[in-house]
């Protein structure tokens, strides 16, 4: 995985609060860096698609590994 | 791109219905939308300072009960008195072990979003209610009000 700027553990919490903490990390920092997410709710999958397709960041990575998802989103 | 806007009407006062407007509404100000929540009749109590919210057994078949209570002692079981009380207390325990925010939390996080928090003028006075009981900093409007925001709203829902 490529690197980031920034990491948000969001392990542990059920939705919506993975996409709210992102989008509050996302919030400070600049565009163009990069903020690494580590979430266990499988609903984030797909949360995170659809977080990238209307907010204007982009899911750079989206990636599965026992139970934990990681994602890497560049902010637009 | 223009803001997307989001009019909910939330009218239920219960713990299990307090959830779809505030995780709705602080998603969507995530995703960039402006916000509007008017709370009327039973939906008012989220908007109390002290929340005391319950979920209730009664009358709803579909929700799960502990030691099969619902087969044994259908309609009595869930009325049985201080069920309320037992039934709030597992879900609040659960919601917690599944990381799931509580009620608390999520409306924080739709005031710190700037999501619009009105209340429903009418009812506020049909069940005598303070505004000092009530959040500080909410609008008092009416109907016409909420069509204002929702008459070109891309999202309106009835909760």
């Amino acid at each position: 995985m490529a690197d980031f700027d920034q990491e948000l553990d969001a392990r542990g919490l059920n939705c919506p609060l993975p996409i709210l903490r992102a989008k509050k990390a996302i919030n400070g920092l600049e565009s163009g860096q990069i903020l690494r997410i580590i979430a266990t709710d499988p609903g984030s999958v797909k949360d995170f698609e659809a977080f990238a397709k209307q907010t204007g960041n982009e899911l750079m990575d989206s990636a599965e590994n026992g139970g934990e998802f990681t994602f890497l989103m560049k902010k637009g | 791109m223009s803001e997307k806007k989001l009019a909910i009407i939330a009218t239920k006062g219960t713990l299990d219905w307090a959830y779809p407007p505030f995780i709705l509404s602080s998603t969507a100000a995530a995703l960039g939308y402006d916000v509007m929540i008017f709370f009327t009749f039973y939906g008012l109590q989220l908007l109390k300072k002290n929340l005391n919210l319950k979920v209730s057994p009664l009358g709803n078949p579909g929700m799960p009960m502990p030691m099969g209570m619902d087969k044994w002692f259908p309609v009595i079981g869930t009325a049985i008195p201080g069920m309320e009380s037992v039934m709030t207390m597992m879900m609040k325990n659960t919601m917690k072990k599944k990381g799931v925010a509580s009620i608390e939390d999520l409306r924080e996080l739709c005031i710190e979003a700037e999501v619009k928090l009105v209340a429903c003028q009418m009812t506020v006075d049909l069940f005598d209610m303070k505004q000092s009981d009530l959040l500080d900093g909410l609008e008092y409007v009416g109907a016409a009000s909420f069509f204002e925001f929702a008459g070109d709203a891309d999202v309106t829902l009835y909760i």
